[in-house]
């Protein structure tokens, strides 16, 4: 069993990458492009049950480490 | 007085520390290990540039879990002195003991160059008088972008928090001279209390003659200084 | 066949027979491939053609050059100088040692990345920096700076801005993060770099005499440690040739790439400092750079006149399934080879772990002369340990000059248009406004160049300076890079001897006594024998700037096949001098700091314009031949200005080089709070003959000091005194005007000095901000 957890920049908070590349798109020919945000995945192999437990704990380490809920947010799911 | 200079895997200029406050000031200071778990007797503890844990995830995400953390955050609660310089900076933000965050600079490079920066009436905590109102430190880093919310940057500007900023020749707030897009041209703040510095700027590369400047000796007197004006609880 | 053979590979693909078309794509001869026979008394298995595929290619064993090499000095010839004494030789280690005095010594080399850097710009330069910080530290050194010297294409392509762009970010991001100042170095953009971009990259470190660690193995049973990162499958795409024969299925895996990682490379520099401060701990260590593994059991062996045994099992492994082909031949960083005392295994062990890096015992020294590598227990290789150091192919051949290249330098600007008032300006503008003579800010404010609070001449002045406090002792190092590939191109002996004898003038310029030198010779196939002529004849320049300057080679780095479908490189025989300055008030910067000095020029203005930026940028030509050089003259001349800095007359000095004299006075101007005017006034002589040599030609042998008005007569009487050709040339203003005049008359040309110095300051910026325009 594979989680996958994806972090993306707040809504509100600059992404100086983000606008870089939107940018580099745009002169690229790429049209209606309104707005490029870049965040990362984070693949964890994880062996065994993946309850309601694992959900909490994982939301946990999710917030305390994987993500800085300062400038980013996070959702994570779980894939084969 | 005593200083103490916590080295975390990856933290490269814990040596420029020790010796800006060692030979620079003339305190004495010693070197802690990130898996050490006591702090023993401090007056300061300075957290160094570097890339610790080698930036990975987020600059200084991975640090805060070291062991040597727990003890910081306890000496922190008893108003013990903190300094934390770049990398040091992104991890007393990492761990909550300063708001806020460091974003990747706005240019998406590293910048090496040694700006201008506005002194802050930080209230008698870090008074200005002692230092200057205009003056010039090195500065190293990718990520020194900070960021925080509006009711945050509110509070900051309230509260004068706000140590030092990038500014021009003759002191204006510009973009121009801002080298990492910080909001608010913010280059070193406080915490609420006023034990807990944090800065982008290195006091610990201006100390010699030879330096861009020497402004920071200045810089690292004041934070010393503040010793005798923060308040310990009960 | 008189030995029997290997028992069969744990891996049956390994077990196949070797054809000629394998030897061929492991870059082997046949008659190599004989010899590699008759050294085994048997057939090689695919594992151990490997092997001798790359301690046999030019990057380990220097078979085409080795023996030009032996040209260069490798001893001080002054036996009684303070400093300077070569305590490690070129080629006995990873780097040579060379004494500073006081008990203290420096250890630095140069290397090249250029084919990593050209497939994956940024990797490539990252890697190469990591690899030469491992020479260094190897060596027991704490690495102290960093410079490099970078060859692109001209800037007007999107490929090369990638490149560039690319190269600056990897050597950046490793750099910085071990936090180790970049000085900078020296980049030139020129046409015949493109597609074959040179990345040269140099480290210094900073030892005691006591603690020189040697990269040998000794004492049969003591145990060898594999220290640092896990093997993978990196690299290989550099020795894909046998990928095929291999299995289609791992090649998904594999990445021609190495990657570097700068903090696995930070922990691996704590440790292993930790681990040479104890006292007997290390017998031998080697790092493992190409092919790691095997490179650094063979030389260790065949340095300590012992046999090596290693278990591959017992190796850490990053992916699984690999076979001893792949985990010899991986080019994975950060990693070291280390042999210990039998009994103290669990020291280093504390020490590795204290930094969470692996340290695994993977074999022992033995007794005899070979090489064993076994794989769960059997035996995959095995081979003479010297065979493979020592017993590798030399070839020399006899070089013929290129076909048209003495006709380039009889070339003479008789049928050229001279400069004059009307074409002087745009003339000006478009040199000073060339990347490879505009600033360099942009690429070392990407460096990290102020850490280790030691630097005091930061990037973009003559030679980068550094403070190194030695538990109280104070030294100050200064070190310059330099080479100028068209007149190599032109005139290659003459080349190399400008290569060294302008890096020295750098150095003088900033206030230093040359102590060493090191190299990297860049250039095309050795086997077209053109090429094989600029190499060997480069080689006799540098080495008789070398001898002349008294400079020891300390090693250095030979890179050969760097060509396009254009066809090869300019020869670019780079070299790298370090400099000691004598004491704090010693240091010269190129900028002027008061706005009322004079300058005055040493060593004339003679007649030349062949191989200039001029010719090449404003009319298209490569031609005519590289300046003359006078080695006595210079020396000469190098003692003088010394002297007069060290008297305290000098405010700032510069070489003369890249553009002309126009282009290094305004270069003078360029002070770091301030911009100042200068009033050049040209003797009326200068009428008599072309301008374009008086303010564009590149000829040698020249300085321009800034004398305060109350020092001019006093350097003066001193250069009358010492036979030195010294004249006023400018003279400073605070009215932010630069001019020209010839003798009495008006001037020729004014320009506002804020406006050239924004035009020089700010064009590769520009450029690189429009990083996706430009011919594709």
């Amino acid at each position: 069993m594979k989680v996958i957890v994806f972090v993306t920049p707040k809504k509100n908070v600059l992404d100086p990458q983000g606008a870089a590349v939107g940018h580099a798109l745009t002169s690229l020919g790429f049209k209606n492009l309104k707005d490029v945000r870049i965040g990362k995945t984070i693949e964890i192999e994880v062996d065994g049950e993946t309850g309601p437990d694992f959900s909490a704990s994982m939301d946990k380490f999710c917030h305390e480490l994987l993500s800085n809920p300062v400038i980013e947010d996070y959702r994570w799911e779980l894939a084969e | 007085m005593k200083v103490a200079v916590i080295q975390f895997p990856g933290s490269n200029c814990d040596q420029d520390v020790y010796h800006s406050f060692a030979r620079g000031i003339g305190v004495p200071t010693e070197m802690i290990w990130h898996k050490d778990e006591q702090l023993g007797e401090v007056d300061l503890v300075v957290i160094p540039g570097g890339f610790s844990y080698g930036d990975y995830l987020r600059c200084g995400a991975i640090a805060r879990f070291s062991p040597i953390m727990k003890a910081v955050g306890e000496y922190a609660d008893r108003g013990g002195l903190i300094l934390g310089i770049c990398n040091g900076f992104q991890i007393l933000c990492e761990a909550g003991l300063l708001p806020g965050a460091l974003i990747r600079n706005n240019c998406l490079e590293y910048r090496c160059m040694t700006p201008h920066l506005l002194i802050q009436d930080s209230t008698d905590t870090f008074n200005r008088n002692k230092i200057g109102q205009i003056i010039r430190l090195p500065i190293g880093h990718g990520e020194g972008n900070y960021r925080i919310d509006d009711e945050g940057l509110d509070r900051l500007e309230r509260n004068e928090q706000i140590l030092l900023r990038y500014c021009d020749e003759q002191g204006n707030l510009t973009e121009e001279a801002n080298p990492n897009g910080s909001v608010n041209n913010i280059a070193g703040i406080r915490n609420e209390r006023g034990n807990i510095f944090g800065m982008m700027p290195h006091p610990d590369r201006a100390f010699e003659r030879f330096h861009p400047s020497m402004d920071g000796l200045p810089v690292m007197k004041a934070v010393l200084a503040t010793k005798e004006t923060v308040t310990v609880p009960i | 066949m008189a030995t029997a053979p290997l028992p069969p590979n744990p891996d049956s693909l390994l077990n196949t027979s070797i054809t000629s078309e394998l030897v061929s794509t492991h870059g082997l001869l046949p008659e190599e491939y004989e010899k590699i026979k008759k050294i085994l008394d048997r057939e090689p298995t695919l594992t151990e053609l490997g092997i001798f595929s790359v301690m046999w290619s030019e990057h380990c064993s220097y078979k085409n050059s080795r023996p030009l090499l032996k040209l260069f000095p490798v001893e001080k010839a002054d036996k009684n100088a303070d400093v300077g004494k070569v305590l490690v030789k070129a080629g006995e280690e990873n780097a040579g040692v060379i004494d500073i005095g006081d008990g203290w010594a420096i250890a630095f080399k140069i290397e090249s990345h250029n084919h990593p850097s050209a497939v994956e710009p940024f990797e490539g330069a990252a890697t190469g920096v990591g690899g030469i910080i491992r020479d260094i530290f190897t060596m027991g050194a704490r690495p102290v700076l960093l410079t490099n010297s970078l060859r692109f294409g001209e800037l007007n392509s999107k490929e090369v801005k990638r490149l560039f762009r690319g190269v600056v970010s990897g050597i950046s991001h490793y750099g910085n993060c071990m936090g180790i100042p970049n000085l900078g170095g020296d980049i030139y953009f020129d046409e015949c770099y493109e597609g074959n971009p040179l990345v040269n990259a140099l480290c210094l470190g900073v030892l005691k005499h006591d603690d020189i660690k040697r990269g040998a193995a000794s004492g049969v049973g003591n145990p060898v440690y594999y220290v640092g990162a896990a093997t993978g499958r990196d690299g290989l795409g550099g020795a894909s040739f046998a990928s095929k024969e291999l299995t289609e299925e791992s090649q998904a895996d594999k990445s021609p790439v190495q990657k570097g990682d700068p903090f696995m490379e930070k922990l691996l520099l704590e440790a292993c400092l930790e681990m040479m401060a104890v006292p007997g701990l290390v017998v031998g260590i080697q790092d493992m750079g190409a092919a790691g593994l095997t490179c650094s059991t063979c030389e260790t062996a065949s340095r300590g006149n012992a046999g090596i045994e290693i278990e591959l099992d017992l190796v850490p492994q990053r992916e699984s399934g690999m076979n001893s082909y792949e985990i010899m031949l991986s080019e994975s960083q950060e990693r070291m080879l280390v042999i210990i005392p039998k009994g103290r295994e669990s020291e280093i062990e504390e020490v590795f772990e204290k930094w969470d890096l692996h340290a695994v015992k993977v074999g022992e020294v033995t007794d005899g002369d070979r090489m064993v590598v076994k794989q769960h227990g059997v035996v995959v290789a095995d081979i003479p340990a010297l065979s493979l150091t020592d017993d590798g192919p030399v070839y020399t051949r006899e070089g013929i000059e290129a076909e048209g290249i003495e006709e380039l330098r009889e070339w003479t600007p008789s049928e050229l248009p001279d400069v004059d008032a009307s074409s002087l300006d745009s003339t000006f503008r478009k040199l000073i406004a060339h990347p490879t003579i505009a600033s360099k800010e942009w690429v070392w404010k990407q460096y990290d160049h102020m850490v280790m609070a030691g630097t005091s001449v930061e990037p973009g002045s003559d030679a980068g300076v550094v403070h190194l406090n030695l538990e109280g002792t104070e030294k100050i190092l200064a070190i310059s890079n330099d080479c100028n590939g068209r007149f190599c191109f032109l005139n290659p002996y003459r080349g190399g001897l400008i290569s060294v004898a302008e890096c020295v003038r750098n150095l003088v310029c900033s206030g230093a006594r040359p102590l060493s030198i090191t190299d990297n010779l860049n250039f095309g196939n050795p086997f077209k024998l053109d090429v094989y002529y600029t190499l060997a004849e480069s080689i006799k320049g540098l080495a008789e700037g070398c001898r002349a300057f008294d400079l020891p080679i300390v090693g250095g780095n030979v890179s050969l096949y760097n060509e396009t479908p254009e066809g090869a490189i300019d020869p670019t025989p780079v070299v790298s001098i370090v400099g000691i300055i004598e004491s704090e008030e010693h240091i010269t910067r190129q900028t002027c700091r008061r706005g009322d000095e004079t300058l005055i020029l040493l060593g004339g203005i003679p007649n030349e314009l062949g191989g200039s930026q001029y010719l090449k940028l404003v009319h298209d030509l490569k031609t005519g031949d590289a300046p003359v050089v006078d080695l006595e003259k210079e020396k000469h001349q190098n003692e003088f200005v010394l002297g007069e800095i060290s008297a305290g007359r000098v405010v700032a000095a510069h070489d003369v080089s890249d553009g002309g004299l126009l282009v290094a006075v305004a270069e003078m101007l360029f002070g770091e709070e301030e911009t100042y005017g200068a009033k050049i006034v040209l003797p009326s002589s200068v009428s008599e003959g072309r301008l374009d040599e008086a303010l564009f030609g590149e000829s040698q042998g020249r300085i321009l000091l800034a004398v305060e008005p109350e020092h001019i007569d006093e350097v003066f009487a001193a250069a009358s005194e010492a036979s030195v050709e010294a004249m006023p040339l400018a003279s400073l203003s605070q009215d932010g005007e630069f001019s020209i005049t010839i003798g009495k008359t008006n001037p020729l040309m004014t320009w506002k000095v804020s406006e050239i110095r924004s035009l020089w300051g700010t064009v590769i910026a520009d450029i690189m901000d429009h990083e996706n325009e430009g011919e594709i």
